[in-house]
């Protein structure tokens, strides 16, 4: 099969980065385990790396509804985002910390 | 190499660097800055293969709003980053093994899948891209007629997220006088003013 040049580089080029990034935003969730931003922002880096592939695939295949579906899922990316800092924020009101290793409360 | 081949080598370069400095940066301030390069590099690259609109709309809404709420609450929590940086070294060995397997399965995945050969010219049926469109406008037809009730939900999405935000963080404090409107408007002449009859020569 024929790969279509897109951008430039072929599709495959496209998804090596967005794996990088993806296994980044992994192993970023394992290496700072105490800080809830990173953890979050890690998350934001594997929605990103998504959201590549979804357009790369889009653009190699000729067909939108990649893009309508990576704007999707920055939707959501946005709600879990706001979602999450203000649940950061009530915990560090009620604990003044933001460690992981604090969040025992209901002793799960 | 082409222009295009040549930017999209740098901004992907620039992406994967920025991307491995959000994670192991000290500050999360600084965090925060390398993943606003990141998103910065992904748009780059969205653009060189024609989608800007989700380009654009990850540098107004990611970097413009997300970003920026992220900024405003770790500048705004006053916590002792030095002290959650350690152990470090003790999440490094298994964080990386897993790391390092998912890359391997991935890159396993990236050498040998195959596109039916059936699958372009079913996908382009379904779905014809129309041709004389800019990017945004052509999105705009799929979006506003075929996708009409997931983007609903989508704004449905974001209105509950607006919601749970505010309720999660609302808080009522005690001893604070407030303007109670309701008291004012229902406060009576009768109940607030009385007449004293002062008789000449003496005080109240």
């Amino acid at each position: 099969m024929e790969q279509a040049a897109i951008g430039g580089v072929g599709l495959e080029a496209y998804l090596t980065v967005a794996a990088i990034l993806f296994v980044t935003g992994i192993f970023g969730i394992f290496l700072n385990r105490k800080n809830v931003i990173v953890i979050l922002m890690s998350i934001e880096l594997m929605l990103l790396a998504v959201n590549i592939n979804l357009v790369a695939f889009s653009a190699h295949l000729g067909d939108l509804v990649g893009q309508v579906f990576a704007l999707f899922v920055l939707t959501v990316a946005a709600a879990e985002a706001a979602i999450g800092l203000a649940i950061l924020v009530c915990f560090f009101r009620n604990r003044g910390s933001i460690d992981v290793d604090d969040i025992n409360m209901m002793k799960g | 190499m082409t222009l295009t081949a040549f930017a999209f080598y740098v901004f992907a370069s620039v992406a994967v660097a920025a991307g491995l400095m959000v994670i192991l940066a000290r500050n999360p301030v600084h965090s925060v800055l390398w993943l606003i390069l990141t998103f910065f590099s992904a748009a780059g690259m969205m653009v060189l293969v024609g989608a800007e609109f989700v380009a654009m709309l990850l540098i107004i809404v990611y970097v413009g709003a997300v970003m920026v709420l992220f900024l405003f609450v770790v500048m705004m929590l006053d916590v002792d980053f030095t002290e959650l940086k350690s152990g470090l070294a003790e999440y490094l060995p298994v964080g990386a093994l897993i790391g390092l397997a998912l890359l391997m399965e991935l890159g396993l995945v990236l050498g040998h899948w195959v596109l039916a050969d059936a699958a372009p010219g079913a996908r382009a049926a379904a779905m014809p891209v129309p041709g004389d469109l800019a990017n945004a406008p052509a999105l705009g037809q799929i979006i506003y007629d075929r996708y009409i009730y997931a983007f609903q939900a989508s704004g449905l999405i974001l209105l509950t997220a607006m919601i749970g935000a505010i309720v999660l963080t609302l808080r009522h404090r005690a001893h604070v006088k407030r303007q109670n409107v309701l008291a004012q408007i229902h406060r009576t002449r009768a109940a607030s003013v009385e007449l004293k009859d002062v008789k000449p020569g003496q005080g109240i």
